[in-house]
């Protein structure tokens, strides 16, 4: 982060301001990827009254950074209309998008409408493993062809790699198609819980081994050295400073106007249809409550070697059932990368879950062994050794 | 005398106050840019039809302790570097459409 931005953010947090805000206009899709969160039904997305409204009052709040998402942002008819307003009002504007839906008549409107940048989905540069994650036959030449017309425009371009079981070897492969479009890489190995707390897409999540092969790569990390040090423990400033931006200087509305402190974190904060947008983001109890955690806070994670240089997040903590604990998966990142197991970790080898040994219930007179969830047998959780 | 002297706020521009300052961004070029309080005065009043001279006069010297032709030096320089930024045009015209550019205009 640049020093500019780094002041810009601090001096939003001590006025309070929202400086960046993730507005999903839909959760529908064209594609149907294996890995997302969402529920792709309309349960009765805002209008485009309302979301223009709602971008008065986002720009009337202070929000600089706007990031239109979805769902697929261009299933909405009026997105162009919205875009247009949103513009109007001068935010600095990034969209997500898998652009299969980017003609060139929309190419050229996105260029002349100055968006900041325009962030892709890219899976594999190999269509059988892109499609298939998908599940759109020849989405990946769609996505590669929409690229392709932005930048000929000039528009800047960012690859999202999410990293998955599914194409775990590709992400070399994508950085190369990344260089050939000139496009920027990123790369997230993350795959989170959908929103409604069903985990089992997490079985998707790549494996440790993998996850280390991938915080060796100089061309990801950057230093490796560096960014694999081993951690050294939280000091007086790291334990009172903030966990993230969420709820801080930055928060979430949903498609139905519900503000959450991120997309990864599904607090539900306020409803925009019922309450102003700034009267939730000042005195919504639930951010309020998120605005008070320090690490000093956090029972395990203040007293976790890893604590000041984790990436742990928040919302996936929350979604494992408390705000103030550890997120396993960010525990699991921290071992990959430094190979120090953290606290929490630690605590798991100590005690591992209790086993439960099968027994029989009776369900409407059908007696079903008592499996995990969705019938199936649940695997143990792995502990590094 | 020297021509009066127009300038307007670009459209390829993403822009917010941020307490007394402005945050500026160029869609070009995605650099940040902030402007103090004497900047976010003038910035905030270069509609395209009001001349430098007079937002000068109008907005800075009514606020703050400066003459004229201090404060005008500092404004001519403030602009032309904004200008070659992209985020500001300026014009010895009136800008009506920040889009389309009156003769003279850069």
């Amino acid at each position: 982060m640049s020093h500019l931005v780094t002041e810009m953010t601090a001096k939003a947090l001590d006025l309070s301001i929202p400086l960046s805000v993730q507005l999903d206009l839909t959760y529908r899709c064209n594609e149907r990827c294996v890995h997302c969160y969402l529920d792709h039904h309309d349960h009765g997305e805002m209008t485009t009254a309302e979301i223009k409204d709602l971008l008065d009052q986002m720009a009337e709040a202070g929000v600089f950074y706007l990031t239109i998402s979805g769902g697929e942002i261009m299933m909405r008819r009026d997105f162009f209309a919205i875009l247009e307003h949103a513009r109007a009002r001068t935010f600095c504007i990034k969209l997500k998008t898998n652009g299969i839906l980017i003609g060139e008549k929309e190419a050229n409107r996105l260029k002349s409408l100055g968006v900041e940048s325009i962030q892709v989905s890219i899976y594999s540069h190999r269509p059988e493993v892109h499609d298939a994650i998908t599940k759109l036959p020849g989405s990946l030449k769609q996505s590669i062809e929409a690229i392709r017309r932005l930048r000929g425009r000039g528009l800047r371009v960012i690859v999202a790699n999410v990293l998955m079981t599914k194409n775990a070897v590709d992400y070399a492969g994508v950085q190369e198609l990344c260089k050939e479009l000139d496009a920027h890489f990123t790369m997230d190995p993350t795959i989170t819980p959908m929103m409604d707390g069903d985990r089992s897409i997490l079985d998707l999540n790549v494996d440790e081994g993998t996850l280390r092969e991938v915080f060796r790569n100089g061309a990801l990390v950057g230093n490796v050295e560096e960014f694999c040090a081993p951690p050294q423990g939280p000091d007086d400033e790291a334990l009172d400073s903030l966990p993230c931006s969420a709820g801080h200087t930055a928060c979430y509305v949903s498609p139905y106007g519900d503000v959450y402190p991120c997309v990864q974190f599904p607090l539900p904060c306020g409803n925009v249809r019922r309450t102003k947008f700034a009267d939730i983001w000042r005195h919504s109890p639930q951010l309020n409550e998120v605005r008070s955690i320090t690490l000093r806070d956090m029972p395990s994670c203040s007293k976790c070697a890893h604590g000041a240089t984790c990436s742990r997040c928040p919302g996936l903590a929350f979604m494992e059932g408390d705000m103030r604990g550890p997120s396993y998966q960010d525990c699991e990142k921290s071992y990959a990368r430094t190979g120090i197991p953290s606290e929490n970790l630690k605590a798991r080898k100590a005690s591992p879950e209790p086993y439960h040994s099968l027994r029989l219930v009776q369900i409407q007179g059908v007696q079903v062994p008592s499996l995990g969830l969705n019938g199936k047998m649940s695997e143990p959780s792995p502990v590094p050794a | 005398m020297s021509p009066k002297r127009y300038v307007a706020r670009s459209r390829a521009i993403a822009a917010r106050a941020l307490g007394d300052e402005t945050m500026v961004m160029s869609a070009a070029s995605s650099t940040l840019f902030t402007l103090d309080q004497v900047a976010t005065l003038i910035w905030e009043a270069a509609d395209g039809v009001t001349p430098l001279d007079q937002i000068v006069t109008d907005k800075v010297c009514k606020q703050y302790d400066v003459t004229p032709d201090v404060a005008l030096r500092d404004a001519n320089a403030l602009v032309e570097q904004l200008a070659e930024q992209g985020l500001l045009l300026l014009s010895d015209q009136p800008i009506t459409e920040p889009g389309k550019l009156a003769a003279g205009a850069r």
